[in-house]
């Protein structure tokens, strides 16, 4: 479990270069430079001479080949946890994983066969990121840390605000894949202000668009100090919960300054890139944070699963352990076992 | 009964066989009803120049580190082609008939429109082609060029050039003025199509000079159109086998 649960950052690491090189492709507009899917210029992918990788087919065509990797990895890790992870739900991950990672595949040929239609572009941008989280989730669910350590303490307010953090991070990076395949980057040419102003003193679709991400910019960054005040006042001490929390908010204030320099460079490819690449690195830790702070729930789900199977079979439903034990071992053999290897 | 439904299926595949080689065959659609040919001997002409009044702004250099072969062939380095003033003339400015033709109806030419990749860059860098009429487009580079038509209103397409020497024969279905064609290969590569469905269009050459031959007798919007500057247009008047000097001015 140790080396799966290494070989899954190793898949993390890979994703996030793949985000990477696939905004690269969006940044530099070469989105279209390799004109098939999915040979290259005829050639199969794998035969395509690297001589012949000049300017836009360095982006798109080295896209494809990391995207392949990854593939490859996906493939690796979802056969592997199904291997040695005797937690069924996990098995399923590895394969959504894996399912993802293709559907992925197959609607970035599509985007190219269809010349980047914006809803299919947005739809490869957005699955892109729940790939990434699920590799996160699949490195998180093997560490020794999730699997033997105390859960953190049970907080319902924490879990809220960090699951409200995750989901809005997600939603304002749909918001910012929208805006970019909409060719709306600098539908607004200043920051902070717009056009002079605080609200934009004009509109049309892109610069509602525009304005939308950077609103959406201050939704999450309120969300993240709300949801790291609660870390700071109620689980300093945890250091799971505590870490995660001060990366997040400069990850988050990284990500602004960004934000910022993307409209003042004109959207330079690089900076641009990095935006979207970071954009991935406050999800994935803002996903961290919330499982963690779900980690109770993980706990409680054997307990809660004996005492519905003891209802089912008859048994009287009672919090207490003993009772249940006994309860569960008479309805089937190994029902403990299995609820101790759920977590 | 066996032998009847024999001579309806019969029937049936003759009749889908004569419809299929019937529309094989069939010569192209001729001149809608009512009609008008231009009479050439009767026809007059708009020639002009198109001037950019002050000093034209500096095009930018172009970056093209990306591709040895684009370095190799433009070793002292590349401009963008935005701004082409000879003598107070403004070249590759896309000039012809908006309005007013009326019922007149031109043969599509045959011969193909030529569009060339040289040194990584479009030749021409404007060109003009009629609705239906082929056109030609080459790679005269030792390198990789992908065509990408960026059309509104005609079906868009993107095809890759590999091969030194190759040739891909294209056509518009529709008229559009102008269809943007680019590279995403190599980014600084662009050219414009004017897609016109007669024939009374010119690209400004040689200092802004233009001519628009063969014009039947009438009352006429002609626009010119610049890839930087908004286009535009003026009334022009023209007897038969009259010739018209028209002239457009453009500034920053």
């Amino acid at each position: 479990m140790t080396w799966l649960h290494r070989f899954s950052k190793f898949v993390v690491a890979s994703t996030v270069l793949l985000i990477a090189a696939g905004g690269m492709v969006t940044s530099t507009g070469s989105g279209l430079s390799v004109p098939d899917w999915p040979n290259t210029y005829g050639w199969s992918m794998f035969s395509f001479p690297f001589d012949k990788m000049v300017g836009g087919i360095l982006y798109e065509h080295g896209h494809r080949l990391i995207a392949s990797a990854v593939g490859f990895l996906t493939i690796v890790l979802a056969l592997w946890t199904w291997r040695v992870d005797p937690r069924r739900w996990m098995k399923r991950l590895g394969f959504a994983a894996l399912g993802a990672v293709i559907v992925q595949g197959l609607l970035g040929g599509l985007t190219v066969l269809l010349l980047l239609p914006a809803p299919v572009s947005i739809g490869h941008a957005g699955l892109a990121q729940l790939f990434f989280c699920s590799t996160i989730a699949i490195a998180l669910f093997t560490s020794h840390g999730w699997r033997s350590a105390s859960a953190t303490a049970d907080d319902r307010t924490l879990r809220a605000r960090a699951i409200t953090t995750t989901c809005l991070v997600y939603l304002q990076i749909l918001v910012g894949a929208t805006m970019r395949h909409g060719k709306a980057g600098l539908a607004i040419p200043d920051f902070p202000l717009a056009f002079g102003s605080l609200i934009p003193p004009y509109w049309n679709a892109a610069i509602a668009m525009h304005f939308a991400h950077r609103v959406g910019a201050v939704a999450v960054l309120v969300a993240v100090l709300m949801t790291t005040a609660r870390i700071w006042t109620a689980h300093r001490t945890d250091a799971r919960l505590r870490r995660p929390a001060l990366l997040l908010v400069a990850l988050v204030l990284v990500q602004g300054t960004l934000g910022a320099f993307v409209v003042w460079s004109g959207l330079q490819p690089v900076i641009n890139t990095a935006h979207v690449a970071n954009g991935a690195l406050v999800l994935g830790t803002s996903l961290v944070l919330a499982l963690r702070s779900c980690r109770p729930l993980f706990a409680s789900f054997p307990q809660r699963a004996a005492e519905r199977r003891a209802a089912l079979k008859g048994c009287a439903t009672t919090a207490d352990t003993a009772a249940l034990k006994g309860c569960a071992t008479a309805s089937g053999p190994g029902a403990t076992a299995e609820a101790g290897g759920r977590l | 009964m066996h032998s009847h439904a024999l001579r309806l299926v019969t029937g049936v595949l003759c009749l889908g066989i004569a419809a299929c080689g019937g529309e094989k065959n069939a010569t192209p659609a001729g001149p809608p009803a009512g009609a008008l040919r231009v009479d050439d001997a009767r026809a007059g002409t708009v020639k002009g120049r198109v001037s950019f009044e002050g000093a034209p702004p500096p095009n930018a250099p172009v970056k093209i580190s990306a591709d040895a072969t684009c370095m190799r062939a433009n070793a002292s380095g590349m401009t963008f082609e935005n701004f082409v003033v000879t003598d107070g003339g403004l070249d590759n400015v896309f000039v012809y008939v908006k309005d007013g033709l009326g019922n007149y109806y031109f043969d599509v030419p045959a011969e193909p429109v030529k569009l060339d990749q040289q040194g990584c860059r479009y030749v021409p860098h404007v060109l003009g082609a009629r609705v239906g009429q082929p056109i030609e487009i080459s790679n005269s580079d030792d390198t990789l060029h992908n065509v990408h038509a960026v059309a509104n209103v005609n079906r868009e397409f993107n095809f890759g050039q590999p091969i030194k020497g190759q040739k891909n024969i294209k056509t518009f279905t529709a008229r559009e003025v102008m269809v943007p064609l680019k590279c995403d290969v190599h980014g600084w590569m662009q050219a414009f199509a004017g897609i016109l469905d007669h024939p009374y269009f010119a690209v400004t050459s040689n200092g802004g000079k233009f001519q628009l031959k063969n014009l039947p007798a009438g009352t006429y919007t002609v626009e010119a159109w610049h890839e930087k500057l908004p286009a535009q247009t003026q009334t022009v008047t023209i007897g038969e086998k009259a010739s018209k000097d028209v002239s457009f001015t453009f500034k920053m």
